[in-house]
C-alpha cells in the first residue's frame, strides 16, 4: 500500500470482530469473504460467520432482507467468530437495526447516511433516524454518504446510476481496510481475475475500493486506526478454507488415496450446494459429479456407483437426508461403502434454510426404518471437515458400510486458516476388490465383519444383491427367522467394531474435576473458548469435543465417570444428552440453543458458571 | 454366489472350452465378440442363476425372462459384464433369476441406481427391469429424467396394469373403470400411456412387445440391446392372478391380427387378418382406419412407418392408438441416434483433463492463495 501521507496513530489490538451488513443484494458476503482472504494473507488467525436470509433478494431495505458477514481476526488462537463485534458496517437502516445488539458499547459504526432515507427508515420500522436522534450516543458513529461518494469515485470508469451504486460495498470495504490496516492487493488481484472481461466494472470497483481507503486516510473524522498483528501459528504453509470446500477437498483426497474415481451425486440444497459446485470444478481429478433429479436419485445413484467400485458420496441437508433415508437403508443392507454428508440447517421441515443447527443427530443415528446402524462423524471446525471426510471414506471401505458426516451451516459457510496438509503424508486408503471365484461368498466376512467388495466385470463373480434379507454367507434371499436375527446382530456388531479403528477421545483439561463440558461437532469452538475462560477463573472444568457419535469413543464412559457433573452443549433440544444419558445411565445438564445461530462463548461460560454455582 | 457360479460354469463346460480358457478369450474383446475362433458359445441357460423362479404359474414374466436370455446368448454377451437392476414389484425379482451381476433395489429407484452405475462404469451393459407401478408411479421422476438424459440403459417395463406383489391395487396404467382391490367401484383416473410419457421426454429408442408373442418380443429386445442410449421397451404382460386377460385382445390368436399393428420401418401400416386394413392420417393429424381398395383408398395414402424420423411426432401419434378404437401398435416406434449421457460425461472429463493437464493433489490442497508462516 502507498505510504500514508498524513500518518495517523495505529493502535494494536489482540483480536477484532467486525460485521458487514446491508441488503442481501449489497454484496456483503462478497466483501466479507474478501476481507477474510486479506486477513488470512496477513497471517491472522480467523473465524467467520456469514448470516444471510433464505430469500435471494428479499424486498430491498426491509429487516427481512438484511445480510451480514462477521469476521473475527486475531494475533492469537481463536475458535469462534466472536461473541460481539467491535465494528459494524451498516449500508442501510435495517442493517443497523438488526445488528446493533451485537455491537460492543463504544464500538464503531460506519453507516451509509444517504441510505437512511425516509423510505428506508420506514421499511426498517424506525420511528426516527438513529443517526440523528441521539440513540447511538454510546457508539462511535461515522455517518458518510457512501452512495454519493461511490458515484463520484467511479466517474472515470463511465459507470453510472444503479451500476455505479453497486460498487458501494467496495467503498465500504476500502474504508474498513484502512481502518484495520489491511492490504488491498489481494482484493485488487481478485477484481482483475473476476472481471477480466469486464474492464469497466473492474475499474469502477477498484476506484470505489481505493476511494474508501483514501477517505479513511485523509478525512479528519477518523482519528485512529487499528492493527492486529500476525498470529503465532506454527510454521508452515497456510490457506483459508471453508467447511464445504474442505468437504470437497477431503472427498477428492480420499479418492486419490484410494486410487479410485470419485463419484458425487447430489441435488441442490442450502447450505450443501457448494460441495457440488466445488467438486464440479475438479473434473481433471476424474471427479464425476451428477446433479440428480432429486435427493432420492442422488442417494440411489451413489449406491449404483458404489456397487460398480467407485468412491461414492452424496451431500445434502436435513430435508434431503429425510428423503435419502430409504436409499441409505439400502446401502446398509447391501453393505456397500459410501459417504453421506449432511450439512445441517434449522428444521423441522423447510425451517431455517440458511441458518445453522445441530438437530439432525437423532435422524442420523435413528432415522431409518428397521435396525439400521451407520457410523456417524461430526467435524469440529471448517478445516476439520477435510479430515472427517477422509476418515469417513476409510471407515466406509474398511467396514463396507455407508458413513454419515454431520456438518452444519456454521461450518459450511465459516472459514478459518488451515495448515495445508502434505499430500504425501495423507493416509493411504487400501482397496482390495475380491477376485477369486473359488472362495467367493457375497456375504462372507473378514475380521472386521466386512463382506467382500466384488465389482461387476470381475470374471466368475456374478452375483445378485438386494434389499431383501439375505443368507449370512451366500447372500441369497432368506426369510429364515433365525438368519434375520443373526444378520441384524451382525450388521450392528460390525458398526460397533468400527470403534477399534477410532482414536480414544481426548479431554481438553484435566481428566477429572467438577464439571465436564461435552460438545459435538461445530459447538467445539464456543465451548472450548468458554472452558478456557472458566479455567482461567479457577473453575474445575474440562472439555470433551466429540467427533465420533456412532460408535462413541470407547473411553468416553470412563472419562464421564471422572467428573461430578456433565454439561452437554448442542444446538438442539438435547439430542446428544438424551443419547448419552441412556447409554451411560447418569443425569446430565443441557446447554441448548435453537436460534439458527451458533453458540457464542459467553453464553457457554455463563452456563458453566451457573452450573458450578448450583 | 459360489454355487451359482459353479453351476453356470459347468453348464458352460458342456458346450464351451474350460473356464480358464473362456475367460482369456472373452476378456479382451468384450461382449458380443463371436469372431474369435475359440470364443465361448453361451446358451440361454448359461444366463440363468441357480435361484428358483418364483413367479406365479402362467405369469407373463416368464416369457420375458426366457427371451432376454435368448437375446443375450445370441449376442454371446459376457454375463460378468452385465448388470440387471430393478426396483420393487413382481417383475423386479428379475435380477435374481439372471446369472449376471444384479441389484434388487428399492421401490421406484432402479433407474437412479442404474444411472449411478452406468455413469461410473460405462464398460458395463446395464439393464433395468421395472413395472408399471415401479416406473410410472413411485419412480416416475427417475424414469423421465433417465430418458431425458439418454443414459445408455436397456429398460424393460413389465406393464400388467395392476399392482401384483401388493395384491391387486390399481396402477397408473389401470384402465378407466377397472375394478381392483383399491377401486371396487372402478378406476376413475385416466391411465398413463407409458410410451407417450417417454416420447414426451424425447426417448431415443421406444418399443412395445407382447409377452405371448415371443418371437416378436425377442426381435424387439434384440433391437433394444443394440441401441446406444436409453432403450425403453414396454411389454404387455399378463398378470394371471389380479388382471388376467388384460391383453387378450392382443394375444388371442383369433383376434390378434385385427387388434395389433406390427410396425416395420419403411413399411405401410397395414393390419388385419386379411391384411386389408390400414392407418391413414386424416385432417389435422387425425389417424383413421381405412380399408384398402375401398372408397378409393390406395396404398400410397397409407401411413409409412419411420422409426428414424428426427421428430418424435409420428411415434407419439402411434403411442395414442389403442384398442378398441385402433389396433395397438407393437414393434419399434422410434430408434434414433443421440449422444448418451454417460458418453458426454466421459468426454467432458477427458476435455477438462486435456485442458488442465495432469492433476496434482498437492497443488489442489494448496490452492491459489496460500501463505507461509515462519
Amino acid at each position: 500500500m502507498t505510504q500514508d501521507r498524513f500518518p495517523k496513530p495505529i493502535e494494536t489490538l489482540d483480536d477484532v470482530a467486525i460485521r458487514f451488513a446491508g441488503d442481501s443484494g449489497d454484496g456483503m458476503q462478497l466483501v466479507g469473504s474478501l476481507f477474510t482472504s486479506a486477513s488470512a494473507l496477513m497471517g491472522n488467525d480467523l473465524a467467520t460467520l456469514p448470516d444471510y436470509p433464505a430469500e435471494i433478494r428479499a424486498p430491498a431495505g426491509t429487516l427481512a432482507g438484511v445480510s451480514g458477514f462477521q469476521i473475527h481476526f486475531a494475533s492469537s488462537d481463536i475458535y469462534t467468530p466472536g461473541d460481539i463485534v467491535q465494528a459494524l458496517v451498516a449500508l442501510n437502516p435495517a442493517a443497523l437495526k438488526i445488528n446493533l445488539p451485537d455491537l460492543e458499547k463504544k464500538g464503531i459504526i460506519i453507516a451509509a447516511s444517504d441510505a437512511f432515507t425516509e423510505v428506508n427508515l420506514k421499511l426498517a420500522q424506525c420511528d426516527s433516524n438513529p443517526l440523528e436522534d441521539g440513540s447511538l450516543s454510546e457508539y462511535t458513529v461515522y455517518a458518510l454518504p457512501i452512495t454519493q461518494m461511490t458515484r463520484q469515485a467511479v466517474v472515470p470508469s463511465g459507470l453510472k446510476g444503479k451500476d455505479a451504486d453497486r460498487c458501494k460495498n467496495f467503498f465500504a470495504l476500502g474504508l474498513v481496510y484502512w481502518l484495520f490496516d489491511r492490504e488491498i492487493e489481494s482484493t485488487l488481484k481478485w477484481l482483475g481475475e473476476k472481471f477480466a472481461t469486464k474492464e469497466q466494472v473492474r475499474l469502477a470497483n477498484e476506484l470505489a475500493l481505493k476511494a474508501g481507503y483514501y477517505y479513511g486516510e485523509t478525512a479528519e473524522m477518523m482519528p485512529a486506526r487499528y492493527r492486529v498483528e500476525k498470529a503465532k501459528l506454527a510454521p508452515g504453509r497456510y490457506r483459508k478454507v471453508g467447511g464445504n470446500e474442505a468437504v470437497a477437498l477431503g472427498m477428492i483426497a480420499a479418492a486419490w488415496q484410494a486410487g479410485k474415481p470419485l463419484f458425487y451425486a447430489s441435488y441442490p440444497i442450502t447450505p450443501a450446494s457448494d460441495i457440488l459446485h466445488e467438486l464440479s470444478k475438479h473434473k481433471n481429478f476424474g471427479v464425476r459429479t451428477f446433479q440428480a433429479e432429486d435427493e432420492i436419485a442422488a442417494m440411489c445413484a451413489v449406491v449404483g456407483a458404489a456397487f460398480g467400485g467407485s468412491m461414492a458420496a452424496t451431500g445434502t441437508s436435513g430435508p434431503g437426508m429425510a428423503l435419502k433415508s430409504e436409499g441409505m437403508g439400502l446401502a446398509v443392507m447391501l453393505e456397500l461403502p459410501c459417504v453421506i454428508v449432511n450439512v445441517q440447517r434449522g428444521g423441522p421441515s423447510t425451517g431455517l434454510p440458511t441458518k445453522t443447527e445441530q438437530a439432525d443427530l437423532d435422524q442420523a443415528l435413528f432415522g431409518r426404518h428397521g435396525e439400521c446402524p451407520m457410523p456417524v462423524l461430526a467435524p469440529l471446525s471448517p478445516s476439520d471437515c477435510f479430515i472427517a471426510v477422509l476418515e469417513a471414506f476409510q471407515i466406509a471401505v474398511k467396514y463396507m458400510t455407508p458413513v454419515l458426516v454431520l456438518s452444519d451451516g456454521y461450518l459450511a459457510n465459516g472459514a478459518e486458516p488451515w495448515a495445508i496438509p502434505n499430500a504425501a503424508d495423507l493416509p493411504k486408503i487400501p482397496i482390495a476388490h475380491w477376485t477369486d471365484p473359488q472362495t467367493f461368498q457375497p456375504y462372507a466376512r473378514d475380521a472386521n465383519l466386512a463382506r467382500p467388495w466384488a465389482i461387476p466385470g470381475t470374471a466368475g463373480l456374478a452375483h445378485r444383491i438386494g434389499g431383501l434379507e439375505k443368507d449370512h454367507l451366500t447372500g441369497d434371499v432368506s426369510y429364515d427367522p433365525l438368519n434375520h436375527e443373526r444378520m441384524c446382530r451382525l450388521r450392528a456388531e460390525k458398526i460397533d467394531r468400527v470403534v477399534e479403528s477410532l482414536p480414544d477421545q481426548i479431554v481438553i483439561g484435566p481428566d477429572s474435576g467438577d464439571l465436564l463440558a461435552v460438545s459435538w461437532g461445530s459447538a467445539y469452538g464456543a465451548v472450548r473458548t468458554a472452558v478456557e475462560s472458566a479455567r482461567k477463573k479457577g473453575l474445575s472444568v474440562s472439555h470433551v469435543p466429540l467427533r465420533y457419535l456412532n460408535p462413541l469413543p470407547r473411553n468416553l464412559g470412563q472419562i464421564l465417570s471422572g467428573f461430578k457433573k456433565v454439561l452437554v452443549a448442542e444446538l438442539n433440544l438435547g439430542q446428544l444428552r438424551a443419547h448419552l444419558q441412556s447409554r451411560y445411565l447418569r443425569p446430565m445438564i443441557g446447554l441448548n440453543k435453537i436460534q439458527g445461530r451458533p453458540f457464542i462463548a459467553s453464553e457457554a461460560l455463563d452456563k458453566i458458571e451457573e452450573v458450578m454455582r448450583a | 454366489m459360489r454355487t451359482s457360479y459353479a453351476r453356470n460354469s459347468s453348464m458352460n463346460g458342456a458346450s464351451a472350452p474350460p473356464e480358464g480358457q473362456e475367460k482369456q478369450q472373452a476378456e479382451p474383446s468384450g461382449p458380443a465378440s463371436g469372431s474369435t475362433a475359440f470364443a465361448p458359445v453361451r446358451k440361454p441357460g448359461d444366463y440363468a442363476s441357480d435361484c428358483d423362479v418364483r413367479w406365479c404359474p402362467g405369469c407373463g414374466d416368464y416369457a420375458v425372462l426366457s427371451q432376454v436370455k435368448k437375446v443375450l446368448s445370441a449376442a454371446n454377451a459376457d454375463p460378468d459384464k452385465i448388470v440387471f437392476v430393478s426396483g420393487i414389484g413382481c417383475s423386479s425379482r428379475f435380477p435374481y433369476y439372471m446369472g449376471t451381476y444384479g441389484i434388487h433395489g428399492i421401490h421406484g429407484r432402479a433407474l437412479a441406481i442404474a444411472t449411478g452405475l452406468k455413469l461410473t462404469r460405462p464398460d458395463l451393459s446395464v439393464w433395468v427391469a421395472t413395472g408399471d407401478g415401479d416406473a410410472l408411479s413411485i419412480g416416475g421422476n427417475h424414469l423421465i429424467h433417465a430418458v431425458r438424459r439418454n443414459v445408455d440403459l436397456k429398460v424393460i417395463l413389465f406393464n400388467n396394469r395392476i399392482y401384483g406383489l401388493t395384491k391387486g391395487q390399481a396402477s397408473p396404467t389401470s384402465q378407466m373403470g377397472q375394478v381392483t382391490a383399491s377401486t371396487p367401484y372402478g378406476v376413475v383416473e385416466p391411465p398413463f400411456r407409458p410410451l407417450s410419457v417417454v416420447l414426451g421426454c424425447e426417448a431415443t429408442f421406444v418399443a412395445r412387445a407382447v409377452d405371448m408373442i415371443p418371437k416378436h418380443l425377442e426381435t424387439v429386445l434384440e433391437r433394444a440391446a443394440a441401441h446406444k442410449g436409453t432403450a425403453f421397451v414396454e411389454v404387455y404382460q399378463n398378470c394371471k392372478i389380479f388382471n388376467d386377460g388384460a391383453f387378450d385382445f392382443a394375444t388371442d390368436r383369433a383376434k390378434r391380427d385385427d387388434n395389433v399393428l406390427f410396425l416395420e420401418h419403411g413399411k405401410p401400416m397395414i393390419f388385419g387378418k386379411n391384411r386389408n386394413k390400414a392407418i391413414r392420417l386424416g385432417r389435422n393429424l387425425k389417424p383413421e382406419i381405412v380399408k384398402i381398395g375401398q372408397d378409393g383408398v390406395a396404398e400410397a395414402d397409407i401411413l409409412i412407418h419411420d422409426e428414424k424420423a428426427p421428430s418424435p411426432v409420428l411415434a407419439f401419434l402411434l403411442s395414442h392408438l389403442h384398442y378398441p378404437e385402433f389396433p395397438d401398435p407393437v414393434g419399434v416406434f422410434r430408434d434414433v441416434e443421440a449422444p448418451t449421457f454417460d458418453s458426454l460425461v466421459d468426454r467432458q472429463i477427458q476435455d477438462v483433463c486435456a485442458r488442465k493437464g495432469k492433476p496434482d493433489l498437492q497443488s489442489l490442497l494448496t490452492g491459489p492463495d496460500a501463505w507461509t508462516v515462519g
